[in-house]
């Protein structure tokens, strides 16, 4: 994993200014302490770095991606809702659960997939396909998506 | 070369923008005479049989394409088939992969729609040599990914073509599974590395697309299903994780295996059985890693994308022992007996004889390899190696794809077609590096002054030469003109005119192979009269056609399941067994039928209505493929389901061995298929003289005795032998008894003649 995201992430300024001033301090600092007082120190930890990577998300993401991500999120209710209802009241139409729980899982993956091609972080990934294609592409995969998961619905 | 010298008129055909639309003309050409070269190859059966199809599996394909054209769509899918299996019937259309069928049926349309009524036989027979040209032309492509030397792709593609390996399932006539399943399974790697090149989603659909066309066309498709994962898989492992991989293969997983699902014969199996989890395990891995990925880029701490990385490896583990729990407690139905026989070679031979007993899932014999590929097979692993040096991740394709058919061809001979694909396309990187460096780099870098861009290995000699000829001028006259050894035109043409030369003996031995051992179609036999001209056996067809013109339409045959689908095909009758042995318990009694004594087969017999027994019997013309070569695998069915009433031990003499003649077994002498084999053969030979020319034996002097039976039918060279199964005694003795009164009716008259002889010689 290492070596293809060193590429990528002098080429995106404006994103990330602490990930490579950062590390090597933080490193060091939290070496010593790991043993004791760990259980507090780390629930603190979390709970901040949590925060942290909350407002980290909140700047630094475009509006149009955060729509993606609504969308993404509202899929994985969806497909969750689909999953308990599964486990609680049987699966007995199976045909009809799985058409809807894999396309909420296939719908969750495109948009993943258009969300990365569309970042501008992975340009170097994606040299050939620009934004345009992008979508159409997102929407030649939901057809082909949809149409399996109607056919198969019964 | 010969362009420069030629001068501007040849400059203006191979060189710039013309020279490039020249270059894919000559491209397009030539691999449209790479495809005409694939389909002429397979022709021998046809020119020299006629336009049959083949042997077992492709009789029934054939008939359901009937079916599927005579019928529609619908009908074919709702196909109930009460003339197979007799009893039980068979729900056809829910269990059989459409593919096949349904292409060519839409060529059958498309053609007709064209105003070209071509007969379905004949476009049966020809759909495999045809799509083997298109085969040629996705190893074509996928070649081209692999590589930039233009060569390698079209090498690739003749290859493809003309090798024995993938000839040997796709000649003319050979309308099976294989024949498109081939061309679907290279076209689907070819999509999958353009995806993973890309990041595209449109590849990763196609790919989807064409996997579940390939699902619907051969059970094969499973090798996909779990060598795309394992490449995933192993790209992960290497640290190459990438968007593009997350892109092209979730894309490809979701839209692939609900693809997979739209066949009713697959159905649930991807989400139900262990075969199908390696792919949803990674599916499952990349969204882990991706969701890592992405909290990476957001997070500040080195630290914690430690603990991140732990947290993946814990609940891949997790998820994981969750799959074994699912599979231990029956969600998920374990690995298929079909699956262990692959790992367990004895496996098969010992839980499931069914398998074991179809000659093609024997482990492969060593001189297979070179004689399906020929020269291919030592190209191969240099091939491979090449794709070490630059390991880019189709390279790691390529590498997992060749170790993991190399194994499985080695375990199944049917598995080494799809090695074929992949030691093609390896073979030609390697072939087409050798020539690229023997032909095309020829320049040698100028022995003069600027070095600067001379290629590295040209670098030391010549400086080492130059140094010694400014150190000895003028003297010795090997130091006047320094040659670099490989750039010599002795070493050049010595190399190509070797490999030009290994390349015309390949075309040649896949001539030979092919027009020798993989274009006889077996329902029609060949053989040669003394003077050398051709001699047809076609006793087959012989009794089929009796079996169609003499017997009621519902009249059952019971023969062994080899010959089910023939039957059905040619003869147009109900069957016992056939070749799609999905009911073990059916088959062994057919077997323990045939093997048992007659008072236990009758009562079989007349339980399952059969009306003709039909047997097949090589002894008069020394045919090795006949009944009683393969009645041990009868025996060992039938003893699997009955072993208190069968067993093989019983087959074989004191000294283990099996025999027909005099010594063999009482057993053995009164089951039905020796006596049903061997009834009246003694009449054919003076007396005491019959012989068995497959087993070279000399049959007891007294034939055995049919009571419940009666000969209906032998074909001209005794190949296929058909009885009638008797009806109930009118006055309600058994078979024996009333056989017995009949024949000491007979030996009372003969006997008072006797008598009366001896008499008057007193």
């Amino acid at each position: 994993m290492a070596p293809k995201n060193r590429q990528s992430t002098p080429q995106q300024p404006p994103k990330l200014p602490t990930t490579t001033a950062s590390q090597t301090p933080s490193k060091s600092q939290s070496k010593p302490s790991t043993s004791s007082s760990s259980s507090v120190r780390n629930t603190q930890d979390a709970r901040q770095i949590a925060i942290g990577v909350w407002n980290n998300y909140i700047d630094a993401t475009p509006q149009r991606v955060k729509l993606l991500d609504a969308f993404m999120v509202f899929l994985m209710a969806v497909g969750l809702l689909q999953f308990v209802y599964c486990v609680i009241a049987g699966n007995y139409p199976f045909n009809a659960f799985l058409s809807g729980f894999s396309a909420t899982v296939g719908q969750f993956v495109l948009t993943a997939s258009l969300r990365m091609q569309t970042n501008a972080e992975n340009k170097a990934e994606f040299e050939r396909i620009s934004h345009e294609r992008a979508f159409a592409d997102y929407v030649f995969g939901s057809m082909i998506l949809h149409f399996f998961c109607v056919n198969f619905i019964n | 070369m010969a362009a420069i010298s030629q001068g501007t008129g040849s400059k203006f055909f191979f060189e710039g923008e013309s020279g490039r639309n020249t270059r894919g003309l000559l491209r397009l050409i030539i691999l449209v005479t790479i495809a005409a070269a694939a389909v002429a190859s397979r022709l021998f059966s046809v020119i020299r049989f006629e336009s049959i199809i083949h042997e077992f599996d492709p009789w029934f394909n054939f008939r359901a394409t009937k079916y599927l054209v005579n019928n529609g769509f619908y009908n074919f899918w709702d196909w109930f088939d009460d003339r197979t299996w007799h009893p039980l019937g068979r729900v056809t259309g829910g269990t059989l992969y459409p593919g096949l069928m349904v292409t060519s049926g839409i060529i059958y349309h498309v053609l007709r729609l064209l105003s070209m009524p071509i007969d379905i036989r004949n476009i049966c027979v020809l759909l495999a040599p045809a799509f083997s040209g298109l085969t040629a032309f996705a190893t074509y492509l996928l070649t081209s990914e692999m590589t930039t030397s233009p060569s390698a792709g079209l090498l690739a593609a003749a290859f493809m073509g003309i090798t024995p390996g993938y000839i040997s399932r796709s000649v003319a006539g050979s309308y099976d599974n294989e024949a498109i399943a081939i061309f679907l399974l290279v076209f689907t790697f070819y999509l999958w590395i353009k995806a993973v090149k890309e990041g595209s989603i449109m590849w990763a659909g196609f790919c989807a697309l064409f996997y579940g066309y390939m699902v619907s066309a051969w059970g094969g498709y499973v090798f996909i299903t779990n060598l795309l994962p394992l490449h995933a898989f192993v790209l992960i492992c290497m640290g190459r994780f990438s968007p593009r991989l997350y892109v092209s293969y979730t894309t490809w997983y979701a839209l692939g295996t609900l693809a997979s699902m739209q066949v009713p014969f697959v159905g649930f199996l991807p989400v139900r059985s262990s075969d199908h989890m390696a792919a949803l395990g990674v599916f499952g891995l990349l969204q882990l890693v991706g969701f890592t990925e992405w909290v990476r880029t957001q997070l500040p701490s080195k630290q914690f994308q430690t603990l991140l990385r732990g947290l993946v490896l814990v609940v891949f583990a997790a998820a994981f022992g969750f799959l074994v729990l699912l599979t231990v407690s029956g969600t998920i139905a374990p690995w298929s007996g079909r699956f262990y026989s692959l790992w367990d070679t004895a496996y098969a031979k010992v839980h499931i004889p069914i398998i074991a007993s179809v000659s093609e899932h024997q482990p492969t014999a060593w001189p297979a390899f070179f004689f399906d590929l020929n020269m291919l097979i030592w190209l191969f692993p240099a091939g491979v190696y090449m794709c070490f040096r630059t390991l880019k991740d189709e390279h790691v394709f390529i590498v997992i794809y060749s170790v993991l058919a190399s194994y499985f061809a080695g375990v199944m001979v049917r598995l080494m077609l799809t090695l074929t694909p992949i030691v093609c396309v390896a073979a030609a990187m390697a072939l087409s590096n050798i020539l690229d460096i023997f032909l095309v780099a020829e320049q040698p870098v100028e022995g003069a002054q600027p070095q600067a861009n001379g290629n590295p290995r040209a670098n030391g000699p010549t400086t080492a030469t130059e140094k010694l000829a400014s150190a000895i001028p003028d003297t010795l006259r090997s130091t006047k003109t320094p040659v670099v050894g490989i750039y010599s035109y002795l070493s050049k043409s010595a190399m190509t005119g070797a490999f030009t030369a290994y390349l015309l003996l390949f075309v040649l031995h896949c001539t030979w192979v092919t027009s020798n051992a993989y274009s006889s179609p077996s329902v029609v036999l060949a053989s040669r009269l003394p003077d050398g001209s051709q001699h047809i056996i076609d006793d087959y067809r012989e009794a089929y056609y009796w079996l169609r013109q003499n017997t009621h339409q519902t009249a059952k045959v019971m023969s062994w399941w080899d010959y089910g689908y023939q039957i059905g095909g040619m003869a147009d009758r109900p069957t016992l067994v056939d070749n799609n042995t999905w009911n073990n318990t059916h088959i062994a009694t057919v077997g323990k039928a045939m093997s048992s004594r007659e008072e236990v087969s009758y009562p079989i017999m007349r339980q399952h209505e059969v009306d003709y027994v039909l047997i097949v019997f090589g002894g008069l013309l020394g045919y090795s493929g006949d009944d009683i070569n393969k009645f041990l695998w009868m025996v060992r069915i039938a003893e699997g389901i009955w072993p208190d009433e069968v067993k093989e031990r019983d087959f074989f003499t004191a000294r283990g061995e099996y025999r027909v003649d005099e010594e063999a077994t009482p057993t053995m002498k009164n089951s039905l298929m020796y006596k049903m084999s061997y009834y009246n053969y003694n009449a054919l030979f003076p007396a005491g003289q019959a012989q068995d020319r497959v087993r070279g034996a000399k049959l007891p002097a007294q034939g055995p005795e049919l009571s419940t039976l009666e000969e209906a039918f032998t074909s001209e060279n005794w190949i296929i032998r058909i009885y009638k199964v008797k009806d109930l005694d009118n006055l309600g003795r058994s078979h024996q008894e009333a056989g017995a009164f009949e024949k000491g009716n007979k030996r009372k008259k003969s006997g008072k003649r006797r008598g009366a002889r001896v008499l008057r010689v007193d």
